[in-house]
């Protein structure tokens, strides 16, 4: 569990977030959304500690974590695997390299139990076969697959997500959701996601953090986000007429109107 | 930002790359890549222009040497402690701060950018011990070894167009450059590269690690990593010559 508490952010006098207080629960899929400039990514960029706040603490499971000096930090941030938005694969080195890096900066592993490590990850991010190409010659998709590979070599207590679904297609977005899903479910890790993506938000948002102008403006889950009376939020999340219909189809099934016969698994192959 | 500012900044940068290595099989690793990236890499320029830079001394010196007291091993002279004390360090450095120097910014630039070396980071990595510290070692093992191979080939330069123009004969050229040495000039040719070695690698690195923005900042400050290290270099020649000389 990581917990936010009284976080405040500023750069050059202006505030970027504003005294912003949450709860990040383990084994559930936290997403904080909002806007362009709404302070989210500051916000993450506080959490994992690449940006120092100006007050306020975070807490990962009772360790304070604002508070430790650089051992401390440097041991924890072990426990932490992240996907940027772009990725941030090292282009000098191969699928397999990049996946590797962490094993062989912090690990004493045998070269033989490193491979079978990498292999693993590999095979459960469904990349085999992709070994030995560079990040120059693979898609999007697979960029950020090898991107949570590599942040799950470690097997970290904590995953942050920024943005894993920008610049992706509907149908890759949905295989990286449920990938991430997945991996949370399976190794019971605390995940938090910075998304723009409505998608994502109804499928995989068991907490919701909606941030409006460095603030927190609302907390849910992805049911009751469809029940939110909130005006920002509904015209943050539902801004078109297609998504508006959803959320109405969405609430017609909650209640038990209609029949939900989705079946996630036909539209991804399909 | 001022200069104060860049010089706090730069200061904290270089403090910063003292930190016990997270793993030191790997820093090594990082190092001999740095030393064959930047050493090699380089070793083709280097030896191009110390070659062209020796010839046209002994042409241009011969050219000014019009009295017939003058004796022709003068040339040798001439050109060996130009080469040795001014062309092999110092012009060396400009066209390596050039090539190493905005190699050195892009690539940090780069990674900075594309969000590389916050994932360093946030894997625990110091990335300024990392990835700055081994560009700086690696650049003050290979530039004075190419100061070296410089001086040499600018020297053997000399020699060649001195006997291909027929201005002096090989034998009058060696006899010249054995005459008058002074082994401190060579001392002091060394003194150079390390200072210039330390310029064209931790400037560029501060440059290129500092970067904000995208593709158009990583190719402004590559250009002013190369702009003030140039400058840097000739003002601390004259430094250094003022001092030690």
């Amino acid at each position: 569990m990581i917990e936010v508490r009284n976080i405040k952010k500023g750069f050059n006098g202006k505030t970027v977030i504003d005294d912003v207080s949450a709860v990040f629960e383990t084994g559930k899929c936290n997403l904080i959304i909002g806007s362009s400039g709404s302070g989210k990514t500051v916000l993450m960029k506080c959490v994992v500690g690449l940006f120092e706040p100006d007050s306020g603490e975070i807490v990962y499971d009772d360790m304070n974590f604002t508070g430790m000096n650089d051992r401390d930090r440097k041991e924890m941030r072990q426990k932490i695997g992240m996907l940027f938005q772009g990725s941030a694969l090292f282009d000098s080195m191969t699928v397999e390299e990049n996946v590797n890096f962490p094993l062989d900066m912090f690990t004493h592993m045998s070269y033989k139990d490193k491979r079978k490590r990498v292999k693993e990850v590999l095979n459960r991010v469904n990349l085999d076969g992709a070994e030995k190409k560079y990040p120059a010659e693979i898609s999007g998709g697979m960029k950020k697959r090898v991107g949570i590979a590599r942040a799950l070599v470690l097997n970290p207590k904590y995953l942050f997500c920024d943005e894993p679904n920008s610049g992706l297609d509907p149908q890759t977005s949905l295989v990286i959701d449920k990938l991430i899903k997945e991996l949370t479910d399976e190794f019971n890790i605390t995940t938090v996601i910075n998304t723009h993506d409505m998608n994502s938000v109804m499928e995989i948002g068991d907490h919701i953090i909606y941030m409006y102008q460095g603030l927190k403006e609302w907390e849910g889950s992805n049911t009751e986000i469809i029940f939110s009376k909130n005006d920002r939020l509904n015209k943050f999340i539902f801004a078109s007429n297609f998504l508006q219909d959803a959320k109405d189809m969405r609430m017609l099934e909650m209640k038990g109107k209609i029949d939900n016969d989705r079946d996630m698994d036909k539209l991804l192959n399909s | 930002m001022n200069f104060f500012t860049h010089l706090g900044r730069f200061i904290l940068m270089v403090k910063g790359m003292f930190s016990k290595p997270e793993n030191l099989k790997m820093y090594w690793k990082e190092l001999m890549h740095q030393c064959s990236e930047l050493g090699i890499g380089s070793l083709g320029i280097v030896a191009i222009i110390s070659v062209f830079i020796g010839a046209v001394s002994t042409v241009q010196t011969a050219y000014q040497l019009v009295s017939p007291l003058i004796p022709k091993s003068t040339i040798a002279q001439i050109v060996r402690d130009t080469v040795i004390l001014e062309f092999a360090p110092t012009l060396t450095c400009i066209v390596l701060a050039g090539v190493v120097g905005s190699k050195i910014a892009s690539e940090l630039g780069n990674m900075r950018v594309s969000e590389q070396i916050d994932a360093l980071e946030i894997m625990g990595i110091n990335t300024k011990a990392y990835l700055v510290l081994p560009k700086i070692l690696a650049s003050l093992i290979v530039i004075p070894m190419l100061v070296v191979v410089a001086a040499v080939l600018g020297i053997w330069g000399g020699r060649f167009a001195g006997s291909a123009a027929g201005i002096v004969s090989a034998e009058t050229f060696d006899k010249g450059l054995l005459m008058g040495w002074m082994p401190f000039n060579a001392t002091f040719a060394l003194i150079k590269a390390y200072t210039f070695a330390f310029i064209i690698s931790s400037i560029p690195a501060y440059y290129g690690y500092h970067v904000e923005g995208g593709a158009l900042e990583i190719g402004r400050s590559s250009t002013q990593a190369v702009v003030t290290s140039c400058i840097m270099i000739l003002f601390s020649d004259y430094l250094l010559a003022a001092l030690l000389l």
